[in-house]
C-alpha cells in the first residue's frame, strides 16, 4: 500500500490551471523525484499535499485512507514534513526555538527548553545532521537553514518528507551531504518527495521519476530507465542540449577594474582582502569558490550596496568606488542578486513594476518624476516573451510566479537593460534545463556582443562552460587564475579549498603573484 | 496570450483584491458593533434603539433633508474631516514602512501656523490668503517631521520615538505660543478669532440651494477629498511613490534598484508631515476660526488618524470612507446618549475594537476560513444526501 497517493489533483489559479489532475503515488521507503519545468506545478501539487493551498478537485490518501488536509498542522498530524523553496524560518529566533516553534514541548505551562534542545541535538547526531542548536538561524549559512528545516520536520514526526529543491542554494559538498542524510531516513523507513532541477541529482538519488509539465503528469520512469538527455527530454518536450560550445572570446577595452579592494561584512571582519581583477567587453570572467569566500562582498562592493575600505573600482576609467547603485546602474552595471526573493524583486509589486526597477526614474519609463504606466507595460510584455516567464498576465504580483519564473524575471530586467558590464551571482539557481540552457546561450550572445561578464557560482560547471578565465575565491582574495583551457574541476576545487589539502604547500606566494598577473 | 485574456484575468483579480482588502476592515466593524451590541444589551438598554439613534445622529432623517437641513450629515462631515487629513499622514508613512506616530505635533504645528498667518493675513482677500495659509501649514508640519526624518536616515533612529518626542515638543510648544504671544484678548487657552476672510467657506455658504440650514461641513472636506486621490496617483504614478512603495515592501531589494531608502525616508515623512499639518490648518481654517490649547482641548486628532489609517490598510481613497465612519461615530454619539440612554463611551468600546480587528487580521481571516469551510462541508453533506 503506497504511504501517499494522490488522485487527480486540480489546482486553478487565476488564469492558470496549476495542477490538472495530477496523479502521484508514494511507496514506503521510496525516494521519488518530481521532475518539471519552471512553473509545471510541482510546488503548487507538494503545497496542496502539505495544506498550505486547498486544491480545486481531487483526493488524497495516506496510508490507503482518504485524508482532508486542511492546514500544514493536518499534515503534520498525519506524519507529512516540507521544507520549502524559499525557507520559512524565523531569522531572528535560533535553531531550537525554530525547530519546536508551533509545538513547544512544555512542563507546567512553560516551554521547556532543555529537552527540547537535548531532543533536537538527538536527532542531529542520528541523523548526522550537524548544526548548533544554540545559534541563531540569521547568523546560519543556507546549507544549514536548510538542516534546521529537515531538523524541524522531523522532530514533528514526519513519514513523509518533501524537499522543494533543497539543493538549488547548496555548494557541492553540502549536496554530498544532504543526500547522505537523505539516504540514512529513507534506510529509517522515511519517504521522500524530491523536486529538482538538477538531473544528476536526479539519477544519482531517485528510486523513481515522475515528471510534469503544464500543470499534468507526462511520464514515469526510474534512472535505471533512461539518462539525463531522456529526462530532459520528458520535461521540456523536446532535444535540450546540456553543453554549450562557445566560441573563443575577443576581449577588447577593460569595462571594470577592481584594485586593491578590502571590504567588510556584516559582522564587520575583513571579508576582501587586497584584491584585484580586471573583466574586459568580451570576456566572461567566473568567480569559483566555496560559498563564504568573499564572493558576496565582490558582488556588492562593485554594485554599490557596499563600501569598501580601501582599494578602488572603476568602470571604463571612471571611478565608481563609493558610487551608490543608483549611479552604477547609470554607469552601465546590471546586477543580478543571489538571492531573488530579498534582493532581486519586489514581491507585492506586479510583473510591469518588478521589471521597470532601476529605471524607474529614466526615459522612457518616466519623465519629470511621472511614470509612463504605457511604455512601462509594453516594454515588459516584450521582456517576458523574450525570457519566457510563464504568467497569465503582467499584472500578476511577483509573489506568485513560480519560483524559476521569478529568476527569469530577474535575469530579464538585467540583461534587458543592455548593460556594459553583467554581474551575475548564481543567475541559474532555480531554473529547469531549458531555461539554463537559453540563459547560457543568451550570456554567451551577451558576451559576443562586447558586453564583460562578471560571473559568480556555485556550480562549477557553469563556471567552467561559461568563463574564458576563472578566478577562484579563497579567505577573501584570489587564490589562483586559470584560463579556460587550464580550468578542469580538480585544480579549480584545489584552488578553492586553500590547496593545502594536497601537497602542505604554501597557496599565498603564487596566489599573489597570479592575481596581479591577472589585474594587469 | 491574446489582450482579452489578460484583461478578464486582470479584473478577477481586481474583484478579489477589491473583495480580499475591504472584507476585513468590513468585517473588523460589523464585529465591533456586534460586541458593541452585546455590552449594551448587558447594561440593560436596546441596541436596536441606540444604533437608530446613532444613525439620526450621524446622518439626520428624510424629513429633514427635504426640508434641506443637513446639520447631522454637515457634523459628520465636519467630524471626519481633520480625520481624514491625518488617516492620509499617516497613511503615507505606512507605504513607506515608517510609523508617524507623532502625527499630533505635526498637526498642531500646522494649526498654530495656520493661527497665526490668519491673523497676518486677515487683509488679504480668502482666495489668496486662504491658499497661502495651508502651504505655510503644511510646510510647518512637514518642518516639524524634517528632523526626525533626518535622524531615520542618517543615523537609524526609529521614528517612532523621535516623532513621539517631537509630539510632545509640539505640544508644548504650541501651548505656550497660545499662553504668551498669541494669547486671545479675552480668553486664555485659545489664540485671538480669525477674520471671516480667511475661514473656509461651509457647504451652505458655496451650495445654498441645497444646504439651506448652517451645517458645520466646510470645504477642508473637498480638498481632503481631492488630496487622497492626489496622494492615490502620487502612489500609483510617480517615481517618488514608486520609491516610497518599494521600499515600504522591501528596502533590499529596493536599495538595489538604485532607490535612495534615505532620501525616501526624509520624503515620506515630511509628506506625511505636511498631510498632517493640513489637518490642523482645515480644524482652525474651517471649524474653529481659532485654535485651542490641546493641552486642554486634548482633540488628539493625529492619534485618531492611525486608526483611521489602520481601517483603511492604508489605502488613501479609503482613509476618506475609514474617517467617515469614525466622524459618523462621534456625531451620532450625543444623540445616542440622549435617546438611547447609552453612554458615548460605548462608542469609543466599538472605535477601540474596530482597531483590535483590524490590527489582529489574523483572527479575521481565521473567521473567514472557518465559515468558507463549514459552507464547504455542508455543500459536501448535501453532496452525499
Ligand atoms: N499563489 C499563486 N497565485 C497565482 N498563481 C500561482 C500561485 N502560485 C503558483 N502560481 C502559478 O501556478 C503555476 C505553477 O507554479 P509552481 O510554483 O507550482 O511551479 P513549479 O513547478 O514549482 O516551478 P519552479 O520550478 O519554477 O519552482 C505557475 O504558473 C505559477 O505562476
Ligand atoms: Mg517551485
Amino acid at each position: 500500500m503506497p504511504i501517499l497517493e494522490l488522485r487527480d489533483i486540480t489546482k486553478i489559479f487565476p488564469g492558470v490551471r496549476a495542477n490538472d489532475g495530477v496523479s502521484l503515488r508514494l511507496e514506503r521507503g521510496e525516494i521519488v523525484a518530481l521532475l518539471g519545468e519552471n512553473g509545471a506545478g510541482k510546488s503548487t501539487l507538494m503545497n496542496v499535499v502539505y495544506g498550505l493551498m486547498a486544491p480545486d478537485g481531487g483526493e488524497v490518501f495516506v496510508d490507503g485512507a482518504q485524508v482532508h488536509i486542511k492546514t500544514p498542522r493536518d499534515a503534520i498530524a498525519l506524519g507529512i514534513g516540507m521544507v520549502h523553496q524559499h525557507f520559512m524560518l524565523v531569522q531572528t529566533l535560533t535553531v531550537t526555538e525554530n525547530i519546536i516553534l508551533g509545538h513547544e514541548p512544555s512542563r507546567f505551562g512553560v516551554i521547556d527548553l532543555v529537552s527540547a534542545r537535548s531532543k533536537v541535538s538527538d536527532l542531529s547526531t542520528r541523523y548526522g545532521l550537524k548544526v548548533d542548536p544554540d545559534e541563531r538561524v540569521a547568523d546560519l549559512s543556507v546549507g544549514m537553514q536548510q538542516r534546521v528545516e529537515i531538523l524541524k520536520a522531523l522532530f514533528q514526526g514526519a513519514r513523509i518528507l518533501i524537499l522543494d529543491e533543497p539543493t538549488a542554494v547548496l555548494t557541492p559538498q553540502e549536496v554530498r551531504e544532504l543526500f547522505g542524510v537523505v539516504r540514512s531516513l529513507v534506510a529509517e523507513g522515511l519517504s521522500v518527495v524530491l523536486i529538482t532541477h538538477k538531473l544528476d541529482e536526479v539519477m544519482g538519488v531517485a528510486d523513481r521519476v515522475v515528471v510534469m509539465r503544464d500543470g499534468r503528469v507526462v511520464g514515469e520512469t526510474t534512472p535505471a530507465e533512461t539518462d539525463q538527455v531522456g529526462l530532459a527530454r520528458m520535461m521540456v518536450g523536446r532535444d535540450v542540449v546540456l553543453s554549450v560550445d562557445k566560441a573563443p572570446s575577443k576581449p577588447g577595452e577593460t569595462v571594470l577594474e577592481v584594485r586593491d579592494l578590502a571590504v567588510l561584512d556584516d559582522r564587520r571582519l575583513e571579508a576582501l582582502r587586497c584584491i584585484s581583477l580586471v573583466v574586459r567587453a568580451g570576456e566572461v570572467v567566473g568567480i569559483a569558490g566555496v560559498d563564504g569566500n568573499g564572493q558576496r562582498e565582490l558582488v556588492e562592493a562593485i554594485v554599490g550596496l557596499r563600501k569598501p575600505t580601501s582599494g578602488s573600482i572603476s568602470l571604463r576609467g571612471k571611478d565608481i568606488t563609493h558610487a551608490a547603485p543608483h549611479a552604477t546602474i547609470h554607469a552601465g552595471v546590471s546586477h543580478v542578486p543571489e538571492d531573488r526573493q530579498r534582493r532581486g524583486l519586489v514581491l507585492e509589486f506586479d510583473l510591469a513594476e518588478n521589471l521597470v526597477l532601476g529605471d524607474q526614474s529614466d526615459a522612457p519609463y518616466a519623465s519629470a518624476g511621472i511614470m509612463h504606466g504605457r511604455v512601462i507595460d509594453e516594454t515588459a510584455r516584450e521582456r517576458i516573451a523574450d525570457y519566457d516567464v510563464r504568467t497569465p498576465s503582467i499584472r500578476v504580483l511577483a509573489g506568485n510566479l513560480s519560483g524559476g519564473n521569478q529568476q527569469k524575471l530577474v535575469l530579464a530586467r538585467e540583461m534587458g537593460r543592455d548593460p556594459d558590464l553583467l554581474v551575475a551571482a548564481q543567475p541559474t539557481r532555480g531554473l529547469d534545463v531549458g531555461a539554463i540552457e537559453f540563459v547560457h546561450r543568451r550570456i554567451l550572445a551577451e558576451r559576443d556582443s562586447g558586453k564583460a561578464i562578471l560571473l559568480v557560482s556555485m556550480e562549477l560547471d557553469e563556471i567552467m562552460s561559461l568563463s574564458d578565465r576563472i578566478l577562484v575565491m579563497y579567505e577573501g582574495r584570489v587564490a589562483a587564475e586559470l584560463s579556460s583551457e587550464e580550468a578542469d574541476a580538480e585544480r579549480i576545487g584545489y584552488f578553492m579549498t586553500g590547496g593545502s589539502n594536497k601537497d602542505g604547500a604554501p597557496l599565498q606566494k603564487p596566489a599573489t603573484t597570479v592575481a596581479e598577473g591577472g589585474a594587469s | 496570450m491574446s489582450e482579452t485574456h489578460e484583461a478578464s484575468v486582470v479584473r478577477e483579480n481586481l474583484w478579489m483584491k477589491a473583495l480580499r482588502t475591504a472584507g476585513v476592515p468590513l468585517l473588523s466593524v460589523v464585529l465591533a458593533m456586534i460586541i458593541g451590541s452585546i455590552i449594551i444589551k448587558a447594561s440593560g438598554m436596546d441596541p436596536l434603539l441606540a444604533w437608530g439613534a446613532l444613525l439620526k445622529g450621524a446622518f439626520g432623517s428624510p424629513d429633514k433633508w427635504a426640508a434641506g437641513n443637513f446639520r447631522e450629515f454637515g457634523d459628520t462631515i465636519g467630524r471626519a474631516t481633520p480625520l481624514a487629513f491625518a488617516g492620509l499622514a499617516l497613511a503615507f508613512g505606512f507605504r513607506a514602512n515608517l510609523f508617524n506616530i507623532g502625527a499630533n505635533g505635526q498637526l498642531l504645528l500646522g494649526s498654530i501656523t495656520a493661527a497665526w498667518l490668519g491673523l497676518v493675513l486677515a487683509g488679504l482677500p480668502g482666495v489668496l490668503s486662504i491658499p497661502m495659509i495651508l502651504i505655510g501649514s503644511a510646510l510647518a508640519g512637514a518642518a516639524w517631521a524634517f528632523i526626525p526624518a533626518i535622524l531615520k536616515a542618517k543615523v537609524g533612529a526609529h521614528e517612532v520615538i523621535t516623532t513621539m518626542m517631537f509630539s510632545w515638543i509640539g505640544l508644548y510648544l504650541t501651548s505656550w505660543i497660545i499662553a504668551a504671544p498669541l494669547k486671545d484678548a479675552a480668553g486664555n487657552s485659545q489664540t485671538p478669532m480669525l477674520a471671516q476672510s480667511v475661514w473656509l467657506p461651509t457647504f451652505d455658504k458655496i451650495l445654498p440651494g441645497l444646504f439651506r440650514t448652517p451645517v458645520n461641513a466646510h470645504l477642508g472636506f473637498v480638498i481632503a477629498v481631492v488630496l487622497a486621490v492626489v496622494v492615490w496617483w502620487v502612489l500609483k504614478r510617480t517615481t517618488l511613490g514608486y520609491g516610497v512603495r518599494a521600499v515600504g515592501f522591501n528596502q533590499w531589494a529596493a536599495q538595489n534598484g538604485g532607490i535612495s531608502i534615505a532620501k525616501t525616508t526624509v520624503y515620506a515623512l515630511c509628506i506625511s508631515g505636511a498631510l498632517a499639518g493640513l489637518a490642523g490648518a482645515s480644524e482652525v481654517l474651517g471649524t474653529n476660526h481659532r485654535m485651542f490649547d490641546e493641552v486642554s482641548a486634548g482633540s488628539g486628532f493625529g492619534f485618531t488618524g492611525i486608526a483611521v489609517a489602520l481601517l483603511a490598510k492604508s489605502h488613501p481613497v479609503a482613509v476618506v470612507f475609514s474617517a467617515l465612519l469614525f466622524g459618523a461615530l462621534s456625531a451620532g454619539a450625543g444623540m445616542m446618549q440622549l435617546t438611547a440612554n447609552v453612554s458615548d463611551r460605548i462608542i469609543m468600546i466599538v472605535q477601540a475594537l474596530i482597531i483590535f480587528f483590524v490590527g489582529a487580521e489574523t483572527v479575521i481571516t481565521w473567521f473567514i476560513k472557518r465559515r468558507q469551510k463549514r459552507a464547504l462541508e455542508e455543500k459536501g453533506a448535501t453532496d452525499v444526501a
